[in-house]
């Protein structure tokens, strides 16, 4: 018989936001807002919040997980990974469903919670132990072993705010990684820290994981989830979108993730809407040759050309286009009116096709999503679309290859030359 | 790694999961049950944030836990001036700057809680959003880390009843009595207050507001005898000048307060089970709204 250590049935979670069209108001209605609030919100007490005003952060999500296993949670940002684990670490209360957890839990939301800048490691080391919820007797007694791991021996007893960041993440981990709950909850604590103390970690996890204990565990980090967890689950817009072995869900999510044929191929094309009053129609990616592509190579220019209709004459819109990392990092974003304000007038009832060009040696090596909103700024979006289409930059200089291990460091890929002034290091031969 | 139950040669450990606890989580509505058991689980923890805001408070300042001191002492020798020895307010009989040191060690310490408290979960919000326990610890332990600078400036106030010659008698013992009444005046309000700054910031503007404003109706710069006698009673409605008058009574032998402690303490226990049935029923939406 095995036993369920987390049984999770319809386990939703409503979160109230402001709709981007009401954040804009007059400094008169923003008082008497203000003024009208407590009273208001006197009366709303224990009612549930009107529907136009809120978001399902998470919706009917169930499932079990044995004792024992390991589970790994992807999705996209916003999917709700987080709000399940906080659910599950009683940070925040469900709106619905329930959870039943057998066992001591422990969670490790970020690495160093609790963590204050003017107390020693050695101080620290018991804040954040008590905080984590360890005894005191337990950390007395684990005490040497978090020390040995974190490898700061010659600094526990300075303050951790004379700490490197890199110190004070492996003194937080080593605490954390010392934990020892029945059932773990671990958000991304591993997207911090040297490449070495990552591995470490990883293989901290590894021991964690084969000790029998249950571990839930989020990560953008795919490979992690393969390798340490045997189960996943994969969550999509708060819901339960795929479950299984966690090889399968990884390589489902990343097929699907990385987009249809279309989007591969650097050109999302986008069904007609008159009843906005701008549409976007197409988006396309070409590369230095003139070519469609989805994929551009580091070191040479390319373009992006955007199709939109305008059904209604608009008044100060801009078209913008972002370019965000596969992490979700925005790298940068160029719109329309940047460098022609003019744009800004209205505009006339027609479709339009316009197109700007990307230097080379902007992007770094990787994989880029572009989203393009057709907006009025500071006021309200006309129409909007995420992750359009996907953008795979490479480089094929077997320089920089030769310095790197994998790719250049960073976000950005820029090539600068360096200049000695007082004569070259290497003869030239 | 040390376990309990340890198989060396697979390395696999077994938690009892038989043992231990179920949680369920699920909405809750309404109100909810104190929880004090989770709490008292907690205890350790309570101990260590309390640890913490003690360690911190005064490091980097030069003149460190002689703040305790100098804050009460210096508003005593300004009432002494102004109060005493100016407008000649009575005391009692008792020497203008010890009558009011008296008052002031507790007040100091009740204006110091319960602004910390109030503040203390806005503060926190680092903790609330990251890691579960039981909120309850957070305005506690600002209340009891206060303790340590009331124990400073104690000090100060022994020195002062040898310099004017009075000795303590056994009312002296009662002192923690009043000591316990002034914590639970400033966790009260304080749980209060917190609850309500995690929702409506407005709450920390009014505090400073709200401490001058009580000062002055505590009997701190002057005694509560200037209050009609069939008033009395009704005065200690406000808890803190029970403690006040409790204080003076056990240290400087004024007449037992009898009247206006039985109100004030009746007030601060009412003021005390709503406050934590509140921040009870609001503390689900604190890692929400913070």
């Amino acid at each position: 018989m095995t036993d369920i250590a987390v049984r999770i049935e319809n386990l939703s979670k409503q979160y109230r936001i402001g709709g981007p069209q009401a954040r804009y108001k007059t400094m008169r209605e923003t008082l008497m807002d203000m003024a009208a609030a407590p009273a208001r919100r006197l009366r709303r007490l224990g009612q549930p919040a009107p529907p136009e005003e809120t978001i399902w952060a998470l919706k009917d999500v169930s499932f079990e997980v044995e004792q024992g296993e390991v589970v790994g949670i992807i999705g996209r940002n916003g999917a709700g990974k987080t709000t399940l684990l906080r659910i599950l670490s009683r940070i925040t209360e469900p709106t619905g469903g329930y959870a039943e957890i057998k066992g001591r839990v422990g969670s490790l939301l970020e690495v160093g919670t609790g963590f204050h800048p003017e107390l020693t490691g050695r101080e620290n080391i018991y804040l954040n132990g008590a905080i984590l919820g360890m005894k005191r007797a337990e950390i007395d007694r684990k005490f040497d072993e978090i020390v040995a791991f974190s490898e700061i021996e010659k600094f526990l007893d300075t303050p951790v705010k004379r700490y490197s960041s890199g110190m004070y993440v492996r003194l937080a981990f080593s605490v954390a990684a010392h934990l020892e709950p029945e059932i773990l909850l671990v958000d991304e604590v591993l997207a911090v820290g040297d490449a070495a103390f990552q591995r470490k970690c990883l293989g901290k996890m590894g021991d964690v994981a084969h000790e029998g204990r249950t571990v839930l565990f989020v990560s953008h980090n795919q490979k992690a989830i393969s390798d340490l967890c045997e189960w996943a689950i994969r969550l999509d817009d708060g819901r339960l979108a795929d479950q299984g072995p966690s090889g399968d869900v990884v390589g489902r999510y990343l097929e699907e993730e990385l987009g249809t044929e279309a989007m591969f191929g650097g050109h999302t094309t986008v069904d007609p809407d008159p009843s906005r009053p701008m549409r976007l129609r197409s988006v396309m990616v070409v590369n230095n040759e003139g070519r469609q592509a989805g994929q551009v190579e580091m070191g040479q220019p390319f373009r992006v050309r955007l199709q939109y209709d305008v059904n209604r004459p608009t008044a100060s819109a801009h078209a913008i286009c972002y370019f965000l990392t596969t992490d979700g990092i925005n790298v940068f974003g160029s719109g329309d009116t940047d460098c022609t304000p003019q744009r800004l007038g209205t505009r006339k009832v027609g479709s339009y096709t316009a197109e700007f060009e990307v230097p080379p040696f902007i992007l770094n090596e990787g994989s880029y999503l572009i989203s393009v909103n057709l907006s009025i700024p500071f006021t309200r979006y006309l129409d909007r679309h995420d992750s359009l289409v996907r953008l795979t930059v490479v480089d094929r200089s077997s320089i920089r290859r030769t310095s790197y291990q994998h790719r250049r460091p960073g976000v950005v890929g820029l090539d600068l030359p360096w200049t000695y002034l007082d004569g070259e290091p290497v003869s030239e031969s | 790694m040390n376990t309990t139950v340890d198989d060396q040669q697979t390395g696999t450990v077994i938690p009892p999961v038989h043992e231990a606890p179920t949680i369920l989580i699920r909405p809750s509505r309404g109100w909810v049950a104190l929880n004090l058991r989770d709490l008292w689980n907690y205890r350790e923890l309570l101990y260590f944030l309390t640890w913490r805001d003690i360690k911190v408070r005064y490091k980097q300042t030069v003149l460190g836990a002689a703040w305790a001191v100098l804050q009460p002492f210096f508003t005593m020798v300004v009432f002494s001036v102004f109060f005493g020895q100016l407008a000649k307010v009575p005391s009692d009989g008792i020497p203008y700057p010890i009558f009011s040191y008296c008052a002031l060690l507790p007040w100091s310490y009740f204006a110091g809680a319960l602004d910390r408290a109030s503040n203390s979960l806005v503060g926190s919000s680092h903790l609330i959003t990251k890691v579960y326990f039981p909120r309850l610890a957070i305005p506690i332990s600002a209340v009891m880390a206060g303790l340590v600078d009331f124990g400073i400036a104690f000090v100060v106030l022994l020195g002062m009843m040898i310099y004017y010659g009075f000795t303590p008698t056994t009312a002296a013992l009662t002192l923690p009595l009043f000591l316990s009444l002034a914590v639970a005046t400033a966790l009260a309000v304080g749980l209060w207050l917190s609850a309500l700054n995690v929702q409506y910031r407005d709450v920390r503007y009014t505090i400073p507001f709200l401490t001058q404003f009580w000062l002055f109706a505590t009997p701190v710069a002057y005694s509560s005898s200037l209050v009609p006698e069939r008033w009395r009673a009704w005065y200690g409605l406000n808890p803190m000048a029970g403690v006040v008058e409790g204080f003076r009574w056990a240290l400087l032998g004024k007449e037992p307060p009898a009247s206006l402690l039985a109100v004030s303490t009746v007030v601060v226990v009412l003021l005390l089970i709503g406050g934590l049935y509140y921040f009870r029923r609001m503390e689900k939406t604190f890692a929400d709204l913070i």
